[in-house]
């Protein structure tokens, strides 16, 4: 449990998506105009990822892994094709699914969630879960457990909700400051979520259970 | 061979005026993580073009037989084939460069380069137009990430594709490295002051 607890934490702070890997970069920046939208991208963020990294997990153990189907094959190479499927499949039901059942959710989430099919953080998360699956149990990024897989998920799909309602915060404000005109718009961005992130390292050291 | 006006504007435009970094703002996440050293920002630049290149030549050929509704999960299938075989060369052939690459070579499958120029491109030229554009934009994009490399590492370690570049009487005499170059902070700040520059010469085709 307590382990679980520590990789929940990490992935918000320490091994924040956005400030520590920069997955998910480009519908960050696209979308960090305003706080409104961009929580709602990262609610959708956060819900695809609870769903793919556990399912992703379970095809980690139980088909892609070494001498999980069939004895003394490894079929991880497989794995970028299958994960991205997984992840494409389970956008579209979703999808299907919230649309069927809280039309009022769609219309605030619908516009975003096939741009998250192409997510780098969804993708990546799903890979950082495989290289962690083999870690040894005592390491603090190691994932074990379904559990686990779920906590990481979630962890990551909240650090990445967090960093974009940080920075859509900041860029609302930032519209009235006289920023020199070629840096305008793209440029500062930049440059903010470069120091964003020089704030977030001091979590690096975080480490719990 | 000469080549024609809009075969040379579909090849050079994504060099500097039409930059998939700089300007249409895609395939960041990977640009940023892999530029600490010049020799994976190589690799992958290298590999990202390559890839671009090949899938936007498959998509083209088949983009008639594609349903519409189903293209984005065909578009990924392709550029994940794709992906994996360069990773397993990768392996092969480079086994360190890409452990230091990890899980980028894999996010190759999602940088939005890719996407962006199936979507945009390929889906409506034939296969020799579409093979300019993907080899334009990805060298666009190795360009960037070569460049943001270069400054990393020359500042951040003192060396160059791993080689030392500057000499030993500097450190003897106080020269320090630049330990902040090598954070992943930095790579965004150094990106954000690029957009900077190119945005001041290039005046007349900001938004």
């Amino acid at each position: 449990m307590e382990h679980a607890i520590g990789l929940f934490v990490r992935s918000i702070f320490a091994d924040n998506m956005i400030f520590a890997y920069f997955l998910g970069m480009c519908s960050y920046l696209a979308v960090s105009k305003n706080v409104k939208t961009s929580a709602g991208l990262g609610v959708a963020v956060t819900f695809v990822l609870l769903v793919t990294v556990p399912v992703n997990y379970l095809l980690q153990q139980y088909v892609l892994g070494p001498d999980c189907l069939v004895e003394g094959v490894d079929l991880s190479y497989l794995s970028f094709i299958i994960f991205i499927a997984v992840i494409a499949a389970i956008v579209q039901i979703v999808e299907m699914v919230v649309e069927r059942f809280s039309p009022s959710l769609y219309a605030s989430l619908g516009i975003f969630l096939p741009l998250i099919a192409v997510n780098c953080a969804i993708m990546g998360a799903s890979l950082f879960m495989q290289q962690r699956v083999i870690l040894d149990a005592t390491d603090p990024k190691a994932i074990t457990s379904f559990g686990d897989s779920l906590m990481y998920a979630l962890g990551s799909g909240i650090g990445w909700l967090m960093a974009i309602c940080c920075l859509a915060g900041i860029r609302e404000k930032m519209e009235y400051n006289d920023v020199p005109k070629p840096l305008q718009g793209l440029g500062i961005t930049f440059i903010t979520v470069g120091l964003m992130a020089m704030a977030f390292m001091c979590f690096s050291g975080i480490n719990i259970g | 061979m000469a080549l024609s006006q809009k075969t040379k504007e579909v090849l050079l435009g994504p060099l500097n005026a039409n930059n998939p970094i700089l300007v249409q703002i895609l395939g960041i996440c990977s640009a940023l993580a892999v530029t600490v050293q010049l020799k994976p920002a190589l690799v992958m630049g290298i590999a990202v073009t390559i890839i671009v290149a090949m899938s936007n030549v498959v998509i083209s050929l088949i983009r008639n037989t594609i349903p519409m509704r189903i293209r984005i999960i065909i578009q990924l299938v392709v550029v994940a084939a794709l992906v994996t075989i360069v990773n397993e060369i990768l392996k092969a052939f480079a086994y360190d460069v890409s452990v230091q690459l990890s899980v980028y070579t894999g996010l190759i499958i999602t940088n939005c380069i890719l996407m962006g120029r199936l979507e945009a491109f390929a889906m409506s030229n034939n296969a020799w137009d579409s093979l300019l554009d993907g080899l334009g934009n990805g060298l666009g994009y190795a360009i960037i990430l070569v460049i943001v490399a270069f400054i990393r590492e020359l500042l951040g370690s003192g060396s160059l594709l791993g080689f030392q570049v500057i000499p030993q009487w500097c450190y003897d005499h106080g020269y320090v490295n630049n330990g902040m170059m090598m954070m992943p902070a930095m790579a965004l700040i150094l990106v954000g002051c690029i957009i900077w520059v190119h945005r001041s010469v290039n005046k007349e085709d900001k938004k």
